[in-house]
This record gives structure tokens, C-alpha cells and sequence, in this order.
């Protein structure tokens, strides 16, 4: 504790928020089964853990969004139940979702205001409000006029204005969900930066992140979920990286290693694509060629804006390119459907499983059959039969966690919603997979998981696979070749020999130390 | 929404179970509480003539929502079927007093199997129009399908200048007899009208439990682009649920003017309403993804079984309104009941 006490001099130890015995029971579900610990004024309290360990249910106890089953919560010593999110709120508790809750068309300074409006006689006070609204803009070192609507800013920008929401109702606990799963390298420093002022001022942070280094950075005290248990808790200076990761997956494993697979002759061929920008100039993806050998898998590097997300859709046929081929073994699909291009062979893991991944009013069988519909149709009628099959292989293959293909999708962990959709386009038997950002939002055990079958697969199947990531750690795992994006273009070429402080030098990303 | 499974309480408990019945078969409940209190309050109620009699009256929104339902699981809304049933009559009507070609100096009188088929050929047409206004033009369903109520209704008020088609019989020295065929005649007693509507469903609960398209109509109603990285056409299932949208009221078209030997032009009005309460009752969600033809059947039996009791029981028809009015909220109540948050 000297040590933490030495790093921050505002930091006092004491505890202002603890959980008692907490559990929390969805029917037969147990999501919490009996957690403890305490937050410290003035400090950081990061919780690690895998998805599905409790660390979301814990979140929304803690800002009373949940009640628990049983157990307590104790604010400054003394037993609390709040009424819900707002109640927690006026006790200074607030929240910063992983999922933005903003009002895209209404700008910057409603948007911080909303709810709690400055309010007068005569109506709203706009102009204080505006004034509040550029001094939090200015306080997290962010260009953002008041009056922008929220829709106009970058992902990024939206993760800003959410935390400046949460600064601006001067909570004295402050939670905040994967923060940074959206913010540049740049930003993420800010944000650090503004979360030591916070603490400095006697603000206690509460931290979740997947990103385990970056909360190292920044945490004073670290608490590890597993299963909905805590199985480890300990200050910053007792810990380091390897400790949190074994005591989150319970054992010691890496990402995986390139596979030996026999490499065959150009799967995938872009060649000089071109994808225009949606605002009308420029290109966000400029000129760009990449071949991807069959068994080859290759690993796309970049910051957010690189162009990595538009090359993928543009090469499965989401995006229109306005220049340049996509072929498959030589042959041209640049002008085919996307139903055109799996039947070919080429498909398309997207980026935000939610959105684009999974149908959430269906089962858990019914996604994971949705792209080779044509694979069990027997004239005009699907079989079922053919289809349980198509199904249970599939669950096998991608080893899905699940009560079988008659489950809701819902009722998956994120990881296992990820091998869901993994495993979908796999089902259409593809020569050559392309996934975006497969590691986004899942654990380091589930990441290790979808490694490794990719690996598997292009060695058994020699099946050319092209994934994104913006973890330099994940470049250095299964890849045979490492192709770092910048501005839509290929900034640099790497074999997996290299280091990761190469990589994120080519990236343009400043590497801070 | 790394912790989905958390969000979604799942039930434990023998009384949590019947409450969960309860819930999940609603509409078949509420369907068998209508015959009960109606059977108890009217001794002609409870006969299998009576039976028939409304169950050929529910044919007409059942054919309409059955249509509703594949636009509905779509996430889609079709406000033009009752115009379009309107429309779909008076062709009919029209097609049975003989098209008078000038230039040749002749009438023709179609036989009734290519009236009907004319007419269903019309609907196609007009949810044809729909759908390629919604999926190729992004015009938005609801105002898409707005403007077609009043179009449909337009064209059916200026064929016939605002008159009704009666006699629509036909003449045998004609060889067009037959048309009432649809609207009186039994087989094994039961009205052709709800013989139809049978077949139409087992047709349409066939092709969403069995085919590639159901598949596909479901998937794209739940997460349109999900489904579409996945290869789903999804532009050419969103044309082909309005055109059989537009069908199933042409179809119904048919049989109303058959059963009344007569097309008028605003022959179904806002029956479009109905046909929406009827799949909504069925605990098909609003949004997309949901539903089902079992559903659908019950919610249209328990408004035409409702409306008809009402009758029989000799309650104003200003109750009936306000009484069908409280079932589809209750409906809806209980559809976000089911689906909780995530329905949304």
C-alpha cells in the first residue's frame, strides 16, 4: 500500500463502496455467487475476468440497474438498496456503458444534460449548459463543439461525450464499462489521463477492460471474477499480467502459434482496391493489393480508420469499391452478390457480432444453419434431419458451449455468440474466410478458443483465413504474415518474427512508455 | 452485452410454469374463455352450425392476416390489404358483367376459374408495387403501403363511380356461372370460404416451418443485415411478402363478393386494422422475427369469434368496437410480457 500511497498522494485508502456476500440467481442461472470487495476513495478498482465470469452483473448491482439475490452493498459502512439507476445516481454512483447510450440526433451539450437539464424560470439554461459542456470538452483535451450532434462524431468521440456525461454529474464513483474499446491509442491516454485528475480529486473509479495491460496501467487495485466467483484480489504493486491471466482462466496458455499448414497457390487476390469514402471524398481504402495463399493466414494490423473494416466488407461484397478486383483463385467476383461470393467460397466474419452476426429472435441451430440453407434443402422443403446434422457438426466443430441448437441465441456468452457466427460461415465449406476483429468483446479463454480452430482449420482445410485486430499481442499468434494497414493503404509487411514495438511503429500509433 | 444470458430470467418453479402456459398459449386461451362466456350467455352460440357460420365470417380477416403476418415477420406493415380487397371484388365484378371490347364489337365473358385468376394476378400486382417501393426504393413500409390504401381505394371508386356490382352470378348461356360457388357452397358443410382459408394456411405455416424462404423471411425480419452477410436475398424476400401479402387479399376479395353476390367499392375498409389486431393478438411481434400462422389463426378466431358473440348476445356494435379495441391492447401487453426487453 506505501507503494500505491507514494503514486498517488491524493489517494487515502479508505473505503467508500464494498459488496458483502453478493449473489445474483436468473432463475437456475447463478450469474453471482457471493462476492466481496471494496472500493477505495481515490482509487481504481479494476475487475478482470472473462465474459460471463459476473463482472457486467456485478456493474449493474453496484449502479442498481440489478438487485441483488442476496448479500449487501455497504456505502461509506452503511448497508444501501437502491431503488434503480437513479437512485444509485443521486448517492453519486454513475455509469459509463460498454454500449453508447446516446441520442445520436440530439448534439453534444443535450446529450450531456439530458435528464438533468440547468433548468430556470424561463426554461432551460442552454448557455451554461453550453458553457459546462466546452469546459468538459476542454478538461478531456477533446476539439468537440457543444452544438455538433452526436451522429456526426467518430465512435471514439461518442465514448468521450458519454464519460464527459458521467464527469459532469460529479458522481464520487464512477464505473466504467470497456471505455476504451473504442478510443485511439491517443485518446486512450486522455482518458487516463483524466482518470488520474478524478482520482487525485477523491473520485473512486471502478474499471472493466479487456484490454488487460492497458487497465494494468491505470489501476491501483485489481479483482478477478471467474464463474461469478472472485477468485483473486490484490493491490497493483503485488501483481502483474501473467497473475491476472491465471487467476481469470485458471491456467497458463498463449494465443497459439502459426500453423504448419501446406500453402497452395493465391486464394485471395485484391488487387488496386479502391473503397470511397461515405462523406463523398477521399478514399478510405486507397489502391490496395493483398494475396492470401490457400492454408495462409494472415493478420491486418491498423488503428481504427485504417480502412481494415472497408477492405473486408468491400471484398465480400457489402461495400461497393469504386476500383481495382477481388478474385478467387484467380477467377474475378468483384461483381457478384454477397450470396454469389459464399457460394464461391469467399466469406465475411463482421465486426460487431450484434449488429451484423447473429439474428437474436432465432436459435442457437437456426444461426449456425443460415448460411448453407441450400446444404439441407431436399427439393423444396429443408430437411430437418439433414439440418440437425449440419448443426450438431458445426457445434463440434467450433466447440460452441451450449444446451444444444434448440437454445436461444441470447443465452450464449459472448465468446460463444462469436464461435456461433465463426461457425455459420465456416458451415458453408469456404476457401477463404475473412474476419474482422474475431477477438472483439470475448475473453482471452474464448480468444485463445477461435485461435486455435482458425489455425486447425487452415491447416486441415487449407483454408486461406485474413483476420483484423487492433491488439498488437494477437497479431503474434497464429499469423504467418502480418500486414499493418494506414490510411487505407499497406503501411508495412512483417513475418511473425517481428516485435510488436515494430508493428505499432509502422501503424502510425505512438508507442508510449 | 458480453452478459445477454444475465438479461434474460429464466423461469423455475412449478407456478412460474402454468403462468408461463398461460401466457405462451393466450391466444388459444382467450380463444376457449370467448366460446365459454358466449356459450353460457346465448344458448344458440355453442352449435356447430353457429360455428360455421363465423368461422366463414373469419375467413375473410384470416386470408387478410395471414398476408399481414409474412409482411409483420418481415418487419414490415401492409396497410393497403382491405383496399386492395376492395379493388380485387370490384375487378371481379367487373370481369363477371363481360369486358366489351369496341373495336371488335363483342363482350366477352371470362369464364369464373380465369376471373379469379385475373384477380389474383391484380393483387400480385399491387404488392408487387409495394415491395419494390420498399426494398429497392427505401420508402418506408408504412407510408408506402399508406399511399397505396388510398390509391386501390381510388381506382375501385372510379370503376364503378362509386356503385356496387350486383348479380354477380353470372348466366349459364354464358358459361360463367359459378362464382358464388366460393362464397355458399359447402363441401362435407363446411363453407368453400373456410376451406380456403385452411389451405391457405397449412400453405403458408408449411412454407415458414419448411422451406429456405421461411428461413429466410425469418432471419431478415429478425436482423435484416445479419441475414444478408449471410447470403440471404434479402431485397427479393422483402418484394415476394407484399405480392403474397397482395394475393392473400385478393383472395379474400374473392370470396367476400362471392359470399355477398356483390362487389362494392368499399368493401373492406379498414379491414387492414383488423387483419394487423389479428396477428398482433397471435403474439407475432411488431418488430420482426416473431410469429407464427398457429398464432395468427387464434388471434383471427378470437376477434370474429368476439365481434359475433357480441351479436348473438345483442350488444351495440359501439360495444363490439370498444370491446375488440381492449383485446389488442391486452394483446400487445402481454406480447412485451413474453418478449420482455429484448422484443423491442
Amino acid at each position: 500500500m506505501t507503494v500505491q500511497q507514494a503514486i498517488r498522494p491524493g489517494a487515502t485508502g479508505e473505503v467508500v463502496m464494498s459488496a458483502r456476500h453478493v449473489a445474483k440467481h436468473y432463475g437456475a442461472v447463478k450469474a453471482l455467487k457471493g462476492v466481496n470487495f471494496d472500493i477505495h476513495r481515490g482509487q481504481v478498482t479494476t475487475l478482470f475476468g472473462e465474459n460471463g465470469a459476473g463482472k457486467s452483473t456485478l456493474m449493474k448491482i453496484l449502479s442498481g440497474i440489478v438487485t441483488p439475490t442476496s448479500g449487501q452493498i455497504l456505502l461509506d459502512g452503511q448497508p444501501v438498496t437502491f431503488s434503480g439507476a437513479n437512485d444509485a445516481l443521486a448517492q453519486g454512483i454513475s455509469i459509463i456503458h460498454q454500449e453508447l447510450a446516446l441520442a445520436p440526433n440530439l448534439n453534444v451539450r443535450d446529450n450531456i444534460f439530458m435528464g438533468r437539464e440547468i433548468r430556470t424560470a424561463r426554461g432551460v439554461d442552454f448557455a451554461e449548459e453550453e458553457r459546462v459542456t466546452r469546459a468538459l470538452m476542454e478538461e478531456l483535451e477533446e476539439d468537440i463543439d457543444p452544438l455538433t450532434p452526436v451522429e456526426e462524431l467518430r465512435l471514439g468521440q461518442q465514448q468521450i461525450v458519454e464519460i464527459a456525461r458521467a464527469l459532469q454529474a460529479r458522481s464520487r464513483i464512477l464505473i466504467m464499462d470497456e471505455p476504451t474499446s473504442a478510443l485511439s491509442a491517443s485518446e486512450v491516454e486522455v482518458l487516463f489521463k483524466v482518470i488520474n485528475d478524478l482520482t487525485a480529486k477523491g473520485v473512486s473509479i471502478v474499471y472493466i477492460s479487456h484490454h488487460l495491460e492497458e487497465a494494468l496501467e491505470v489501476t491501483d487495485h485489481a479483482v478477478v471474477l471467474r464463474d461469478g466467483e472472485m477468485t483473486a484480489w490484490a493491490p497493483r504493486a503485488e501483481i502483474d499480467l501473467e497473475w491476472i491471466v491465471r487467476n481469470m482462466v485458471g491456467e497458463n496458455f498463449d494465443l497459439g502459434s502459426p500453423p504448419e499448414s501446406e500453402m497452395g497457390a493465391p486464394a485471395l487476390s485484391i488487387e488496386e482496391l479502391c473503397v470511397p469514402d461515405p462523406s463523398g471524398h477521399g478514399l478510405v481504402v486507397d489502391h490496395m493489393s493483398l494475396s492470401v495463399k490457400a492454408g495462409e493466414i494472415v493478420c491486418i494490423y491498423g488503428l481504427m480508420g485504417a480502412g481494415r473494416t472497408e477492405m473486408m466488407e468491400c471484398a465480400a461484397g457489402r461495400l461497393a469499391a469504386s476500383g481495382g478486383a477481388v478474385r478467387l483463385h484467380g477467377q474475378d467476383v468483384s461483381r457478384l452478390s454477397i450470396a454469389q461470393r459464399i457460394e464461391a467460397g469467399l466469406v465475411l466474419v463482421p465486426e460487431d457480432r450484434q449488429r451484423d452476426g447473429l439474428v437474436q429472435t432465432m436459435t442457437v441451430g437456426q444461426n449456425l444453419s443460415l448460411a448453407s440453407i441450400g446444404a439441407f434443402t431436399r427439393g423444396l422443403f429443408t430437411s430437418r434431419k439433414a439440418e440437425r446434422a449440419v448443426i450438431e457438426t458445426s457445434i463440434r466443430e467450433v466447440t460452441v458451449k451450449t444446451d444444444g441448437g434448440g437454445a436461444m441465441i441470447g443465452s450464449l456468452s459472448g465468446g460463444n455468440q462469436q464461435k456461433v457466427v465463426i461457425g455459420k460461415m465456416l458451415a458453408t465449406r469456404p476457401e477463404v474466410i475473412l474476419l474482422d476483429e474475431p477477438s472483439r468483446g470475448i475473453d482471452i479463454g474464448a480468444k485463445a478458443e477461435v485461435f486455435k480452430l482458425l489455425a486447425e482449420t487452415a491447416k486441415q482445410r487449407g483454408l486461406a483465413v485474413v483476420y483484423t485486430t487492433s491488439e498488437v499481442g494477437e497479431c503474434l499468434s497464429i499469423a504467418h504474415r502480418i500486414v499493418v494497414m494506414h490510411r487505407g493503404r499497406i503501411a508495412a509487411e512483417f513475418d511473425h518474427t517481428a516485435t510488436k514495438e515494430q508493428i505499432m511503429a509502422a501503424s502510425g500509433e505512438a508507442v508510449h512508455h | 452485452m458480453a452478459d445477454i444470458t444475465t438479461s434474460k430470467p429464466t423461469t423455475g418453479g412449478s407456478s412460474m410454469n402454468i403462468g408461463k402456459i398461460l401466457l405462451e398459449g393466450r391466444a388459444f386461451f382467450a380463444l376457449v374463455a370467448i366460446i365459454i362466456v358466449f356459450s353460457i350467455l346465448s344458448p344458440v352460440y355453442f352449435s356447430v352450425g353457429n360455428f360455421l357460420i363465423m368461422s366463414s365470417h373469419v375467413a375473410i380477416f384470416g386470408l387478410l392476416a395471414i398476408g399481414m403476418l409474412l409482411v409483420i415477420l418481415n418487419g414490415g406493415i401492409d396497410l393497403s390489404v382491405g383496399s386492395t380487397l376492395g379493388l380485387s371484388g370490384v375487378v371481379a365484378g367487373y370481369l363477371m358483367q363481360g369486358v366489351e371490347i369496341p373495336a371488335a364489337g363483342v363482350i366477352l365473358y371470362p369464364p369464373v376459374w380465369a376471373v379469379v385468376l385475373l384477380t389474383i394476378c391484380l393483387g400480385a400486382f399491387v404488392g408487387a408495387i409495394n415491395g419494390v417501393l420498399i426494398a429497392f426504393f427505401n420508402v418506408p413500409a408504412f407510408v408506402a403501403t399508406l399511399g397505396m390504401l388510398y390509391v386501390a381505394r381510388g381506382v375501385a371508386l372510379l370503376m364503378t363511380n362509386g356503385l356496387t356490382y350486383n348479380n354477380l352470378g353470372g348466366d349459364a348461356a354464358l358459361g360463367n356461372t359459378g362464382f358464388d360457388w366460393l362464397g355458399f357452397n359447402r363441401i362435407g358443410g363446411v363453407p368453400i370460404g373456410v376451406i380456403v382459408l385452411a389451405l391457405v394456411a397449412l400453405t403458408v405455416g408449411l412454407v415458414l416451418a419448411r422451406t429456405a424462404f421461411g428461413r429466410w423471411l425469418y432471419a431478415s425480419g429478425g436482423n435484416e443485415r445479419a441475414a444478408e452477410l449471410s447470403g440471404v436475398p434479402t431485397r427479393k424476400v422483402k418484394v415476394s411478402v407484399y405480392v403474397l401479402s397482395g394475393i392473400c387479399a385478393a383472395i379474400a376479395g374473392l370470396v367476400l363478393s362471392s359470399q355477398l353476390t356483390s362487389a362494392g367499392p368499399t368493401a373492406g375498409t379498414t379491414y387492414e386494422l383488423t387483419a394487423i389486431a389479428a396477428v398482433v393478438i397471435g403474439g407475432a411481434a411488431l418488430t420482426g422475427g416473431r410469429g407464427n400462422v398457429r398464432g395468427t389463426m387464434l388471434g383471427a378466431f378470437v376477434i370474429g369469434f368476439l365481434s359475433d358473440g357480441l351479436v348473438i348476445i345483442g350488444v351495440s356494435a359501439y360495444w363490439q368496437t370498444v370491446f375488440t379495441g381492449a383485446v389488442i391492447v391486452l394483446a400487445v401487453l402481454l406480447n412485451s410480457l413474453q418478449y420482455g426487453r429484448t422484443g423491442r
